[in-house]
Parts: C-alpha cells; structure tokens; sequence
C-alpha cells in the first residue's frame, strides 16, 4: 500500500535556509546541506527546497545548493521558486532535482505546465498553489483564491479551477499551501485540502500551519496524500521520527525508520 | 579499475540524481549517449522519466558514423547477459510496449505491456511502497522503495526473479536476471534501501567481470 509521505521543506535564500511566517521577517534557520543530511537521517520522506532569493545572484546560487543538497540526499527532491520556463526546471533538474514546483509563472502562462509535462513527464511536473480565503463571499460556499508573488497579489483565480485546468495541462502533483495558515502552527486548513483533493485525482502535498501530528493526520484524513512542514522540524520543536511515531499512535503508516526495522 | 558505469543520458531522466545514487555506493559514473561507449562499458545504466515514447525516440537516434543505435546495443547487452541497470521508465522500455504510446514498441527482451493504474487510486503514483522480493532473488530485498509512476507491468517475466508491489492490485516491482536488474521504483531515491540495491548489482556486475568466460 503507497504511504503517506512526510516532507520538511527548505525555504532557501542566498544559499542560507531561511524562516519568517508569510516571508515576513526572515531569520537564518542553517545550512541546507545539513538540515537535509539531518532529516533524512531522522526517517523524512522527500524534501521540498523552495528557493525565496530576491535576486539573479541568489537565484543563480540556488541550482549550487540542489547539487551540493543532491550529494548527500537519497530521497526524491522538489524544487521550486522562480522557475519561468522549462529551460529553468532543466537546470535545476541537472543540478540534482526529481521534480521541479511552478507557481506564479504558471498562473501567468498555464501552457508551461505542458511543456514541462511533455518535456520532463508529469511525475516531474508539479503545481504550488498559495492559496487565500475569499475576503469578500458571494455566497456562503467556502471559496479560496491564488496568490502569487510569494502572498503580494490576490488573483481573481478560483482554486478549485486552477487545479482542475492544471490537472488537465500535464501537472502530476499539487502542492497546497493555505496562505492563511502558513507560519501560523493553528493546523492545515482542512476544507481546502478537502475540495482540491475531491477536485483532482492527482496527489495532494498538504502545506501551511503544521504544529503537531495530529494536524498532520487530520490533513491526511482529509485526502492528503502528503503533510509538508517547515518551522516545526528546524526549530528541533520536533522530529521527522518523532512525528512518525506519534502519527502512528494515531493510527498512520508511514515508511518505518531504520532503526525501527532493525 | 578500468571497469565503467556509465549511465546512458536519455535527456527525459533525472539523471544527477542517479549519478549521484551510484556514487554514494563508491561507483565513478559517467554520461553517455555513445552506443559504442554502451556496448563497451562494463555496467550500464539505463534511467528514465518523461513520456515511453520520448525516451524510446532517444534510443532509437543514430549518430553519423555508428553502426548501432543505444535501442540496439542495450539489446545486445541484456540478452547476452551482461550488468545492466534499468530503472522506472528504463524498465518499462525492456518490455514490449506501454499503454502510454500504444503505437511504439518497447526493447522486446521482457514479454509484456504497461498499463496505466485504474482510476481507483491517485495517479501518479508518488511516495514510498512496500516490496515484496521472492526468495530466488539475489539483488533484490523485501523493503519499502519509492515510486514516481503513472504506467506499471504485471506480467509473469519468465525467467526472471521477481519482487512485486501492491497498488490498484500487484504490480511488478522489479524483477532479476543475474547482473541485469530491471526497478520500476527509483533505487537512487529509496534510501538504504535503495543503495542497498544499488551496492549488490555493482557487486554483481564485478563478479561477473572476474569470472573467465
């Protein structure tokens, strides 16, 4: 049976990784290298790297940090973060990437989820959704929006649609950050998970406010095919193993450590 | 040591990733797309993500001058047995065909077809699964690998050590032939368990070299 996967994701800036809640405020969390040796050895899954520079120069150093990451990683590897063209997703998959996460550039031109697809496969090919409530509802059917430009602007772009379009232009995977929750540690926002999971048949990685892992379960429960966290893991607030041996108290499988085969 | 890996670059792969899998085993690979440098080589390589037909397309490009296509010399290497590593869509291509481009036949070394799982489950299938790897089985082990598949095999493979997995029904999850080794999971992204895999197919391979022929 396919097990849920638990993710810790590297928000990297400049080679460094970083955190702040909603990118506000971004604090030096450690060396990327490191903290990837460090999560696998403790049981994680995949790892996410998100690459947040500002900048050409940080960007250009972000492809270093995947192949430097790549060395020591023997786990499936997403990367995202300015990636405009499938020209890019090539270099960050040479450096050492699986799979490569678009976000705001396909909003802007959906057609690059295709040609990624085409060009790369559709394992390859995943989709970030920031997602936002509604601020105003039409109606009152729970409604979210995309956000782009790491949370700057609110599209008028129903969620639920994109991912629907997005399944059907070559995506193989979403990954669904509530922007609402995101840095917050008040759990996954369960409804959302609950209508893009209904919505597509694709995998779905939950992200955006994990605290423990009963959040992590409950998103699971709610269709999730994989929790994804940051801050909990960098802060040593917890563990990867620790957060799988407590998920299975709570009567989830995931792949056993190691140590817990031996 | 003369003897190479080299891993073929079908330029659909996530092939850093596999060169860095064999070199955390203590393998020195290369990039190739040289069919003579194929036919040569000691251990081969053979990766694969995108579309079957893609990938398919790449083996089949004839540079000037050669004589055999890479779609060639990987057949020649597998039927005569010697160290050969394919993996995920590389394993598919060693088969008859795929549902995916039902119009471009695969290698024809294994018999059987992909198909796509059934809408029963999340497609693809991406994350870690439970292996079950049959007794005669030398390179392969039970354990957990990880997949990232849309299309699997669920033919018998006569003649060859099978391990298999469960999603939307059994599938086949790998399957042996002395030191030729065919995974539709990713051994360079499983782990221990997937350099477990790694290590005892070069150490396969070496032996293979040793013994006279």
């Amino acid at each position: 049976m396919l097990m849920p996967r638990v993710i810790p994701c590297l928000d990297v800036r400049d080679g460094r990784v970083v955190k702040g809640v909603q990118f506000q405020g971004l604090r030096d969390a450690g060396d990327p290298v490191q903290l990837a040796a460090a999560y696998q050895e403790q049981g994680a899954d995949e790892l996410v790297i998100l690459d947040v520079s500002a900048t050409p120069e940080g960007r250009a150093n972000a492809a270093e940090t995947v192949a430097a990451v790549r060395e020591v990683l023997a786990l499936p590897l997403t990367v995202g973060g300015g990636v405009r063209r499938a020209e890019d997703a090539a270099r960050l998959l040479d450096a050492g990437a699986d799979m490569v996460a678009v976000n705001t550039a396909a909003v802007e031109r959906p057609e690059l989820l295709s040609e990624m697809a085409a060009r790369f496969g559709v394992q390859c090919t995943v989709l970030a959704i920031d997602a936002a409530a509604r601020a105003q509802q039409p109606s009152s059917a729970p409604g979210w929006e995309v956000v782009t430009h790491s949370g700057v602007e609110r599209r008028a772009l129903d969620v639920i649609d994109w991912a629907r379009e997005a399944a059907r232009r070559g995506a193989g995977e979403v990954l669904l950050t509530s922007w609402d929750r995101d840095g917050t540690r008040s759990g996954y926002d369960l409804e959302l998970l609950r209508a893009v999971s209904e919505a597509v048949s694709l995998p779905v990685i939950a992200s955006g406010g994990a605290d423990t892992a009963g959040h992590m379960a409950e998103a699971l429960q709610a269709g999730a095919s994989a929790v994804l966290a940051a801050s909990i893991f960098h802060d040593a607030h917890t563990t990867v193993d620790a957060v799988k041996r407590a998920l299975l108290q709570l009567g989830v499988r995931t792949r056993p450590s190691m140590e817990s085969l031996a | 040591m003369s003897a190479h890996t080299l891993v073929i670059g079908t330029g659909t792969a996530n092939t850093a990733s596999v060169l860095a899998g064999l070199r955390r085993v203590g393998a020195d690979p290369e990039l190739t797309q040289d069919p003579r440098a194929v036919q040569q080589a000691e251990r081969v390589v053979l990766p694969g993500v995108g579309t079957f037909a893609a990938a398919r397309a790449q083996l089949d490009q004839q540079a000037t001058g050669q004589t055999s296509s890479l779609a060639q010399v990987v057949q020649e290497r597998v039927r005569a047995g010697r160290p050969t590593l394919a993996i995920c869509l590389g394993m598919q291509l060693l088969f008859d065909g795929s549902e995916e481009n039902p119009e471009v036949p695969g290698l024809g070394l294994i018999p059987g077809r992909a198909t796509r799982f059934s809408e029963t489950v999340r497609v693809p299938q991406l994350g870690w699964n439970a292996v079950e790897a049959a007794r005669g089985c030398e390179i392969l082990q039970s354990g957990y690998a990880y997949y990232a598949n849309s299309y699997r095999l669920v033919p018998a493979a006569p003649g060859w050590e099978r391990a298999t997995t469960e999603h939307d029904g059994p599938f086949l999850a790998a399957c042996e032939r002395g030191p030729i080794v065919a995974c539709q999971f990713h051994p360079e992204l499983s782990g221990d368990y997937g350099m477990g895999i790694l290590e005892r197919w070069l150490a396969a391979a070496r032996e293979q070299e040793v013994r006279p022929c």
